[in-house]
């Protein structure tokens, strides 16, 4: 059977539910199609497939071993269950080896609301591990304004390593150390400043643990609390989108947002951390009129009179074309549209401009 | 992927990133620049090129294609004019001439000149490397006759591709914030296109083309502009011989400026009115593929209102009631005014993300390529040029040559605002090679005066082999280092563009 772009269509079985799926999709992709969420960690739709974690781990007829969904091809006939019992006991055994080397500190974490793993030890009933050995007492990387790095948190799903070569390119993170001692870090182990970090920050929005978080949000909400509001970057003209992250009416941080058509999760360190601009502390928050040479505050009726006057007199004595507006290539399509208005229809000059040609 | 005079890892970082993700994937790479970009790292070829020697490389490519009848002689025929007198000029721009022209060897202008031609999909990205110059309307033509003269034109994956600064450059130039079209590009000296404005406002417009920016500036300095308003730009910093600029503020009678900060422009002013930024307000920007996206308002303006409630406020007491209940309703009416954009609403956002203009009604998809099977004027016009060597260039007394440009960093003049990026990359650390700081006798972090013709500036050095020996190369976002103090005086004829790239200056030691 011939589906779109001549592409061979699989027929299979997932939880009883007869399925269709591309030829060359994995068990976990068709089963996502057909509206059945299977639990990963190191999946990552946007990146490599690692098979790594083990949690997307399901049963199919006719095999022994319960493989990784993720990197499991989808066959013709193939039988699928995704939550039976053995499937659970053995992401049950997934879980409680992973926790037994991550901080319980969920009560404090800033991921809380938004991380993987505590939703499916939420979701599989997993409150604590009875595996009992050596922790990891890894030093906290704050060493720079933008994202804190917690590798106690790190579950070594290596989302992060993929993110940083395959989405920005930059090539900064690997693996370092063998058996316990692995750890996702920079070349040399060094903090980030003191790495070729570009601080894009992708791998703090592939992260699925506590391991990377926004510094900037730190402590101020939880990730349930925070208000998302959909936007258009201010800096370069790519267009990217993202969600400012709104708490009490403040925005605390930028969080990738996945449907952004032009770059998905990706962004640079401008747009995910330059925000903070508009709180700065110089931000002009009244009219200011110039009194023998010294800014003055003013209302904003003595502004526009003052300007309403001015504006006039000399249009009045030295005709339409004393006046030139330059309008702004950083300001909505709606403000452009009003100055060129303004200029054309109330002073009566084709003198505006902005700085398309720069 | 054919990148002239563009860096977009750090200028555009996203649509860096998806370069270099294809470039891993196989795509095949050319990198023109005189400096060693990021990029360079992943292409299959590098064209270091001398500054300003853009025209003689796209001609010498061309000379190639044709003696080795490459190029797509029925594109050519079908979709484009003025082929012959193409031919005649790049006719003299032999491989020799033009490896001597820009510095680059014989076999990589051939190797490059095939690769280009025999590609089905290859594609033409420029930035401001290629328009920053006396001569960029010409370089950009010369781009375009490279992509029409081997049919790389009207095809998802070729076409010449501009990758537009800031974020709504696009944008303002769609809304006729232009001193020659209204919105949707319709001319103002076209009798139907004003009085359907006209018609629309209520009021009588002018059909003289106006002027600009650095006509304003020159109008300003000799007195015939009197009064000016700017919204959210911050000349002084950005705009080329900064000096200039700044006595031609001085000169004005009144001045409005309505900012987000004090800056160095609005320290002009005779009236400041507080602006709200971008994560106050509602609207759209429009990016560099014509995608008009929302923005959307976060949290309460700062100031205490949004920028088009005080436009609005301001022309009303002006005298012209200007009287709207959203951004969604100023869209509306520059929609109805503007056929190329008819089909776009906020509904229609909100829906779909992003529209991709021309739009014209509100069934159409929206255009993603443009130029598909007959370009706007009908024909493509080839508008071949000579070599047009930079207005400016190093003498025995400004030996160096300064270039300048964006870091990934910094956003022109708003990031330094940011603490975070500010506390990190907070001085301008201006690129010069390890020749030179050798002669000079400078290290990297060290401190150096640059003197133009037209203004000083001091700066850190940072020694890179990134820029060739003769050349520093500067960015313009500190205001501790005023670049644009020192660029050059020199524009582009057609266009006003400064020529940013291109300018000569020393350098002493401090």
């Amino acid at each position: 059977m011939k589906g779109v772009m001549g592409v061979e269509l699989i027929k299979l079985i997932i939880d009883g539910k007869e399925v269709e799926a591309p030829a060359g999709s994995t068990v976990l992709q068709a089963a996502e199609n057909a509206g059945i969420n299977i639990p990963r960690l190191c999946y990552d739709p946007e990146l490599s497939k690692l098979g790594a974690c083990r949690l997307c781990v399901v049963e199919i007829e006719g095999n022994r071993l319960l493989p990784a969904s993720c990197v499991t091809p989808v066959m013709q006939g193939m039988v699928v269950n995704t939550e039976s019992p053995a499937v659970i006991e053995a992401r049950r055994t997934i879980l409680e080896l992973t926790i037994a080397n991550h901080p319980l500190d969920c009560m404090t974490c800033d991921k809380m609301g938004d991380c993987k793993l505590a939703e499916y030890a939420y979701r599989y009933g997993v409150k604590e591990s009875p595996f009992e050995g050596e922790k990891h007492d890894y030093v906290i990387d704050d060493s720079n304004p933008f994202i804190i790095r917690d590798l106690n948190k790190c579950i070594l799903c290596g989302a992060c390593v993929r993110a940083c070569e395959e989405m920005t390119g930059a090539d900064n993170l690997s693996y370092l150390n063998r058996g316990f001692h692995r750890k996702a870090t920079t070349a040399a182990d060094v903090p980030y400043i003191d790495s070729d970090c570009v601080f894009c920050g992708q791998c703090v929005a592939v992260c699925p643990t506590g391991a990377l978080t926004e510094k900037t949000m730190s402590g101020l909400a939880r990730r349930w609390d925070i208000d998302r509001v959909r936007t258009t970057c201010p800096f370069c003209g790519t267009g990217c989108n993202f969600d400012l992250a709104v708490k009490d009416k403040k925005v605390i941080g930028v969080l990738s947002n996945p449907d952004s058509p032009v770059n998905g999760r990706s962004l640079c360190v401008k747009g995910r951390f330059g925000w903070d601009y508009i709180y700065n502390e110089n931000r002009l928050t009244t009219p200011l009129i110039k009194k023998n040479g010294k800014f003055e505050h003013a209302s904003w009726d003595e502004a526009y009179d003052l300007i309403a006057l001015k504006f006039n007199e000399i249009k009045d004595k030295y005709g339409p074309d004393s006046f030139a507006a330059l309008s702004s290539a950083r300001c909505t399509n709606e403000e452009n549209f009003l100055v060129q208005k303004f200029s054309r229809a109330v002073m009566g000059t084709n003198n505006v401009d902005h700085c398309a040609r720069t | 992927m054919f990148l002239i005079g563009t860096n977009p890892t750090e200028a555009h970082p996203v649509i860096g990133y998806k370069m270099r993700q294809a470039a891993r994937n196989g795509a095949k790479m050319v990198v023109c620049d005189p400096r060693h970009i990021d990029l360079v790292d992943e292409a299959d070829y590098w064209l270091r090129l001398k500054p300003g020697t853009d025209i003689p490389l796209l001609n010498g490519l061309m000379h190639i294609i044709i003696k080795e009848g490459l190029e797509d002689k029925k594109f050519i025929e079908e979709r484009t004019e003025n082929y012959e007198e193409l031919k005649a000029i790049v006719e003299s721009y032999t491989p020799e001439r033009v490896a001597e022209l820009t510095g680059l060897s014989v076999d990589d202008l051939y190797a490059v000149a095939r690769l280009y031609a025999t590609t089905d999909k290859a594609m033409i990205f420029y930035t401001l490397g290629i328009t920053e110059h006396i001569c960029g309307t010409r370089n950009v033509m010369s781009c375009a006759n490279l992509a029409m003269l081997t049919g790389h034109l009207g095809r998802p994956g070729t076409g010449v591709c501009p990758q537009r600064g800031q974020n709504n450059v696009q944008g303002a130039c769609d809304m006729g914030a232009l001193p020659n079209v209204y919105s949707g590009y319709q001319a103002v000296t076209v009798d139907a296109a004003r009085e359907k404005h006209e018609q629309a406002w209520g009021a009588s417009l002018p059909n003289k083309v106006g002027l600009k920016i650095p006509e304003m500036f020159a109008a300003a300095h000799d007195g015939k502009v009197k009064a000016m308003y700017i919204l959210g730009e911050n000349p002084v910093l950005t705009d080329p011989d900064a000096n200039h600029i700044r006595a031609a503020l001085e000169h004005l009678e009144f001045l409005v400026v309505q900012e987000l900060f004090l800056t160095e422009t609005a320290q002009y002013a005779d009236v400041i009115l507080p602006a709200a930024s971008f994560a106050e307000c509602d609207g759209t920007f429009s990016n560099t593929e014509r995608r008009v996206q929302r923005v959307r308002k976060a949290i309460e303006p700062i100031p205490g209102q949004a920028n088009w409630q005080t436009i609005c406020q301001m022309v009303t007491r002006i005298g012209y009631p200007m009287n709207y209940d959203s951004p969604k309703e100023i869209w509306d009416e520059m929609a109805s005014l503007s056929p190329s954009m008819a089909g776009i609403n906020y509904d229609r956002i909100d829906q779909q993300n992003s529209i991709q203009w021309p739009c014209p009604t509100l069934e159409h998809p929206g255009t993603p390529v443009l130029h598909v099977g007959k370009f706007t004027r009908g024909l493509g016009s080839f508008q071949p040029s000579e070599h047009i060597p930079p207005g400016e260039m190093p003498d025995a007394e400004y030996p160096f040559l300064l270039s300048t440009g964006r870091i990934l960093q910094h956003y022109n003049v708003t990031t330094p605002y940011s603490k975070g990026i500010s506390s990190i990359w907070n001085k301008e650390m201006s690129e010069l090679n390890p020749v030179d700081a050798e002669k000079l006798g400078v290290k990297t972090g060290e401190q150096v005066k640059v003197t133009s013709r037209r203004g000083e500036a001091v700066t850190q050095i940072k020694v890179t082999d990134r820029v060739l020996p003769g050349v520093i190369w500067m960015s313009f976002h500190y205001n501790a280092t005023p670049t644009n103090a020192l660029t050059s005086h020199h524009l582009d004829p057609i266009t006003g563009t400064g020529e940013y790239k291109v300018a000569a200056v020393k350098i002493e030691k401090l």
